[in-house]
Order: C-alpha cells, then sequence, then structure tokens
C-alpha cells in the first residue's frame, strides 16, 4: 500500500503506544497501520521512544524471590496462545476482522443507500464500517470530538481532499464535512468518532439513539 | 506458535563475536555475518535477548529480567497499580517476553522498545475488558540471515534519541515520560513537541525494507 496519501500524525500514534488513545480509535490507528508502511515505521519509532523513557526509569525494587519464580515458570507451556495474529480477510484488516469477532458485519440502513455497522461503541466513543454506495453523499455531519476515518474499499472526496485505500482522515469539531463516494464500487470505510455524530441531513436527530450513530 | 518452536529444535547461529561470546552456549563454528561489525558490539540487552530468541538461554534471561523487572515495575507502579498486582503484570510481561521471543526483530526494534510495547499491550488489556487493536504483524516464519549493520546502526539511532531524551530541557522531558507512561489524554500529546525521529524511522524503514523482501522471495 506504498500509495496510502493520508497518514496518523506522531501524536496520535504517541497516544495509541502509550494506551491513552481511546478504544475506538486504537481500532483505526491498528487498522491503518496494518495498511500503511510509512505508518508502521512511525509507529515503531514510537515505540523506540517509549522503551528509551522505559530503559531510563528509576528502578523500584522487587520482591527477593520473584526473580526465582519466574525463572521455575519458564519450561511450562503458556496456557493461552502467546501470539495474537489478528489476520486480514478481504478487504477486513486484521484489527476489524478481530472487532467483527471472526464474523460478517451487521449492516443496517440509514437510508439512501447508505449502511452502518457497529463494531464498538461504549463511553470511550464508537468504531463502525460505513458502506457508501457510489456517487453518494454521506449527510452534511458535525461532530463534537475527534473523527478518524480509514478507507477500506472504494474512495471519498471531500472539502479535506480525495481518500483511496488506506488513506486516513483526521478531523475535529471545526469540521462540518460532506464526504462523497466516488462513482464506481461502494466505499467502505472504518470510522470512529468520540460522540454520536450530528447529522445534519435524512437522519433526524431524534432517531440518532435508535441508529447509534 | 510455529516459528517458536522451530527456535526451540534449531538455534540459529549467534550474528557475531559478541553475541557468541555473552553466551554460554557452546554452540560452535558460529559465522559472522558481517565482518565490518566486528569492531563494534551489540548492548548487552540485545546480546541477552538474541540468545534467548535463538538459543533459549536462561542465563540470558535472567539478565534480562535484572535490568527489565525493576523498570517494568516502578512504570506499573506509576499507573497507579499496588505493589502485588504490579508484579503479577511484570511476571506475565517477561514469560511474554520468554514465549515470544522468536518475534523479536531486531533490525527494526530495539530490545527496550520491543518490551515497552509487550508491557502497554499486557496493561492495556488488564484494564479494560477487551483486548487492545494491534497492528497485523509481518512476519517470516523462517528467519534469513540477519545484517549485522542493520542491527548496529538500528542501535546506534536508539542510543542517539536516548541521549536526545536526556538532553531535554526537565520539564519537558518530564511531559515526554508522563505521555509515552499513558498519563496524558491523546489532546494534551497532541500539543506536544515532538522529539527528533527523522533518523531512527530512516533507519526502522530500512529493515521493514528488508523484511519486505524476504517476504516476497518466500511468496
Amino acid at each position: 500500500m506504498s500509495d496510502v496519501k493520508h497518514h496518523i500524525a506522531d501524536d496520535l500514534l504517541a497516544a495509541y503506544v502509550s494506551g491513552a488513545l481511546p478504544h475506538p480509535y486504537a481500532i483505526v490507528v491498528a487498522s491503518h497501520i496494518s495498511m500503511c508502511d510509512e505508518c508502521r515505521v512511525r509507529h515503531e519509532a514510537q515505540l523506540a521512544v517509549g522503551g528509551s523513557v522505559l530503559e531510563t526509569l528509576e528502578t523500584t525494587e522487587i520482591t527477593a524471590d520473584m526473580k526465582a519464580r519466574v525463572m521455575d515458570l519458564l519450561d511450562d507451556t503458556p496456557a493461552k496462545p502467546a501470539i495474537r495474529v489478528p489476520r486480514r480477510q478481504g478487504i477486513y484488516p486484521g484489527p476489524v476482522v478481530e472487532a467483527l469477532k471472526g464474523g460478517q458485519p451487521k449492516w443496517r440502513s440509514l437510508g439512501m443507500g447508505v449502511k452502518q455497522s457497529i463494531l464498538f461503541a461504549g463511553e470511550e466513543g464508537s468504531v463502525r464500517l460505513l458502506y457508501i454506495p457510489g456517487g453518494q453523499a454521506v449527510p452534511e455531519h458535525g461532530h463534537n470530538g475527534l473523527e478518524m476515518t480509514l478507507v477500506l474499499q472504494g474512495a471519498f472526496s471531500d472539502e479535506g481532499g480525495r481518500y483511496g485505500v488506506g488513506d486516513v482522515e483526521v478531523t475535529d469539531e471545526h469540521v462540518d464535512h460532506v464526504p462523497t463516494a466516488e462513482p464506481g464500487p461502494a466505499c467502505i470505510c472504518l470510522a470512529a468518532t468520540d460522540a454520536p455524530l450530528r447529522f445534519k441531513g435524512f437522519v433526524p436527530r431524534l432517531l440518532q439513539p435508535v441508529f447509534g450513530i | 506458535m510455529v516459528a517458536l518452536s522451530e527456535d526451540l529444535k534449531t538455534p540459529k547461529p549467534a550474528l557475531s563475536r559478541a553475541a557468541r561470546r555473552a553466551s554460554d552456549s557452546n554452540a560452535g563454528g558460529t559465522t559472522l555475518t558481517d565482518r565490518s561489525a566486528e569492531d563494534r558490539e551489540y548492548t548487552e540487552q540485545t546480546l541477552w535477548m538474541l540468545a534467548v530468541r535463538d538459543k533459549r538461554d536462561k542465563a540470558a534471561f535472567g539478565c534480562l529480567f535484572d535490568f527489565y523487572a525493576p523498570r517494568l515495575k516502578a512504570m506499573i507502579l506509576r499507573n497507579g497499580i499496588s505493589g502485588s498486582h504490579a508484579e503479577d503484570i511484570v511476571q506475565d510481561v517477561l514469560l511474554t517476553v520468554w514465549n515470544k521471543a522468536g518475534q523479536f526483530d531486531p533490525q527494526r526494534a530495539g530490545v527496550s522498545g520491543w518490551i515497552y510495547q509487550i508491557a502497554r499491550n499486557r496493561q492495556i488489556d488488564l484494564a479494560r475488558k477487551y483486548n487492545r487493536p494491534v497492528p497485523e504483524e509481518l512476519r517470516t516464519e523462517d528467519r534469513t540471515e540477519e545484517e549485522a549493520g542493520q542491527i548496529l546502526a538500528l542501535e546506534q539511532e536508539t542510543q542517539k534519541l536516548k541521549r536526545a531524551l536526556a538532553a531535554l530541557p526537565e520539564e519537558q522531558r518530564e511531559m515526554v515520560e508522563k505521555a509515552y507512561l499513558g498519563e496524558l489524554t491523546h489532546s494534551d500529546i497532541r500539543n506536544m513537541t515532538g522529539l527528533p525521529l527523522g533518523t531512527i524511522k530512516s533507519r526502522i524503514r530500512l529493515g521493514l525494507d528488508r523484511l519486505r523482501n524476504e517476504l516476497k522471495d518466500l511468496r
């Protein structure tokens, strides 16, 4: 995916490696890294900073017998598989496959051919798959906070530019944008927000709790 | 797990004279992959980690334990976790280091960064009820020869990064520390000035390109 043009900034990658980034965004970041070597490199650079911080921390004393206990455990077979490797399935990168828990997206119509499948919704925000038919606009929507949208299939354009497969758009509450899917195959995106989207178009605001958007 | 058991069966040759010396293994007849690297040496941490990965060397693991356990505990305590629970997490992390050693790729990551990642993942998994999302792994089942020059160059960049961190004004250094220990929110981090990461990125990029080439050749 060397043709990815829209990346994730270092500060968000730092928040991701430290664990400060809320879960919905972390799914988008992990997915983007899976699709973008540039950000894989930058993610690993962030880990190097984290490693340097760890290395230079003032040490804390550990219990005297702890080392012996751990050494004794080395020959045990780990109870759980030590390696959790999410794998890509079709257009869905590993972290999305994991969020789908191995199943298929459960699409629900939002009208005008637009569909969504919510992967996670909690206090930290929500992350969903959005399906936008070719040529169709997503209704104008503001949002209260950070929004991250990663293209998995097709492409969309809005005031911020053109976003193709692997590109991620990061916007904040100051942006009211109208993403429009390119003509052709449907555009499928992974979108995370920390707040309910405020659609101004065809889904009345009263219905937002019903749709979970 | 396949990669791990392969490692158990077929220890890889040590990468350098230094790696040979640091290990208590009697695997003789190892060859140098990069003679120009002979006069430079890997850090102790890298030597220990490679001995653990390639020879399942418990003495080397003991050295890793001595170095990292007190630091990992300090990091975990900073996140408000109590002493005995913190040690449970340290234990988990270090056992993961032992069990996942086959995934350590010194051409792309330093030991501390790799262990930092395992520790953060573990802490976040415990703090939340769901698993932390992680990127897809890039790895080869059979590790081909690693280039000592690349590993050493990445180590140099990591040392430079550590020096840059130490040279920051106190207040800024504390901010960086807080950020990477998960004590700042993502919006706080967004307003933080970053460290110069350009050269370490170029170096990691070379390590990744090597791996990409290997993956391509395997297909």
